[in-house]
């Protein structure tokens, strides 16, 4: 960052002369480091999937989830601080939990997102906090269907079909842009998720990782839950053979 | 954990009120406002009621039944007032006594149930520790010197066996291979005593009917009943919820009885 040391980046309530809050920036930057997590709303449910680096093999397998469970009908992905995650995610079942008491009704995804990306916001104006350094996607699926919002740490929301956070975002989205996703099924996304995963993660730079995927729409009945053991099996398959294929033909035409 | 801010309600109240708090700067008093003058006033009557719960374990579960109306006083108000709720495949929770107590206590047990399910954990809620949860909640509201007006059976299975427990308003609990609340306890109670100690392998189909007969008869018998009822029955296969249920009466011997009028 070309400003460093002008003294306008320490503390998020202070702009910068050109308008910028370099506060934010950085916490954008934590995302940034993150391995990648994307989400794709199809046609009936949403999948979302995360490449998890294991960065040590003395980890427990499962350890330090990356997808949440926010209610029974509304699931989160993250990418950037896991502990900042955490408290994003706790913040998010707090307000769905009054809602519910208030309304008798599950809250629908729209009002999550107002609410935890202003949560959000506000860590963004005061000298005393610093901003959240997580990015989260949430999705659901009701009655109107599915919807999928991802909340910055700037505190800004925006609805998506297809969005990704993390290391390899850029390269995740231009994969997600190839597809129909409007006419997908879940059941196909969750293949498509699982190969994506596997086609942005750099083997080079991030030895291992975890693949973890989970999915809400009318296949689980509204319910948000990870993939159950076979599907992921499944599209863990069907994602490596399909890179292995696209590796062989690119030798072919060398 | 979220922490909602509404059950505070079960949380002891201040030791003392209106003087100094211990530790604290003393303030003079005169500071109190308005509405502490008069004091507060808690429920000393329940207002819409509903009738018995019974419950019978058998040889591999529990069956539990509840008919569904809301009295005001002896006005029969409320004909579709569902009062068993299932909690998970292993548990079942049934309520007799004041429906607003019961629908604020089954929103709290729903939402930490809700919230139970996204930790994704392998735990659930089990019977005995439901059960064991309501009998710190009613003995704490009763010790706050403002119960919840109710009865609650919980049912389920817990580790391969029936449970069946009992909670009333001042934390009164126990466990029973039979249970009936309200005027159950006096008319239906001694008959479902009296066929379990009679079969004691009862099975499901024989559990029911057993249920569905002592309905009837609170039906009969009960000025506060109703002939609509849902059964709840848990297994190791899970828990359902059936009905409602209507049973058909017969009250042509009615006009018979004399000495009432």
């Amino acid at each position: 960052m070309s400003s460093i040391g002008t003294g306008y980046d320490l503390s998020a309530s202070h702009f910068s002369p050109d308008g910028r809050v370099f506060q934010v920036e950085y916490a954008q930057k934590a995302v940034e480091n993150s391995g990648t997590a994307i989400g794709i709303r199809g046609k009936d449910g949403v999948v979302m999937g995360v490449e998890k680096l294991v960065t040590s093999k003395l980890y427990e397998q499962g350890a330090n989830k990356r997808l949440f469970n926010i209610d029974r009908h509304i699931g989160g992905a993250v990418a950037g601080l896991l502990a900042d995650a955490r408290t994003l995610v706790e913040r998010a079942k707090e307000e769905s939990s009054n809602y519910r008491f208030s309304y008798g009704s599950p809250i629908p995804l729209k009002h999550l997102t107002d609410r935890v990306s202003g949560y959000v916001h506000a860590y963004t104006l005061h000298s005393a906090v610093r901003p959240f350094g997580t990015s989260m996607i949430v999705a659901s699926y009701d009655a109107d269907g599915p919807e999928m919002f991802l909340i910055e740490p700037s505190g800004v929301s925006w609805g998506y079909y297809g969005c990704a956070i993390g290391k390899a975002k850029q390269q995740a989205k231009t994969e997600i842009e190839k597809l129909k996703m409007k006419d997908m099924s879940m059941k196909d996304l969750v293949k498509e998720v699982a190969k994506i995963i596997y086609m942005v993660h750099d083997e080079v730079k991030d030895k291992s990782f975890e693949l973890e995927m989970s999915w809400v729409g009318e296949a689980t009945d509204g319910k948000h839950q990870l993939v159950p053991k076979d599907v992921h099996v499944a599209a863990e398959k069907y994602a490596k053979e399909s890179l292995e294929e696209s590796d062989d033909s690119d030798e072919e035409e060398l | 954990m979220a922490t909602p801010a509404f059950p505070t309600s079960f949380v002891p109240g201040p030791l003392w009120g209106n003087g100094p708090t211990p530790g604290q700067v003393y303030n003079f008093p005169g500071a109190a406002t308005a509405p502490d003058q008069w004091g507060t006033q808690r429920t000393l009557n329940p207002s819409v009621t509903t009738t018995s719960v019974l419950a019978v374990k058998y040889k591999d579960g529990v069956v539990m039944a509840a008919d569904m109306l809301g009295s005001y006083g002896s006005l029969a108000r409320y004909r579709n007032c569902p009062r068993l709720q299932k909690i998970n495949d292993k548990t079942i929770l049934g309520c007799s006594g004041d429906y607003a107590d019961f629908q604020f206590l089954s929103n709290i047990i729903n939402q930490r149930v809700v919230e139970e399910e996204c930790l994704n954990d392998g735990f659930s809620y089990t019977p005995p520790g439901l059960h064991s949860w309501l009998t710190r909640v009613m003995y704490n509201r009763r010790s706050q010197f403002n119960p919840l007006w109710n009865t609650y059976l919980v049912g389920g299975i817990h580790q391969e066996k029936p449970f069946l427990g009992y909670v009333d308003k001042i934390g009164i609990a126990y466990e029973a291979d039979t249970i009936a609340t309200g005027f159950g306890a006096y008319l239906a109670l001694p008959i479902l005593r009296d066929a379990v100690e009679k079969n004691k392998k009862m099975e499901e189909k024989q559990a029911v009917e057993l249920i569905d007969r002592c309905m009837k008869l609170l039906f009969y018998r009960d000025a506060r009943s109703l002939n609509k009822y849902q059964v709840a029955v848990v297994t190791k296969k899970g828990s359902e919820i059936r009905g409602p249920i209507v049973s058909e009466a017969n009250w042509e011997i009615a006009h018979m009885v004399k000495g009432y009028e």
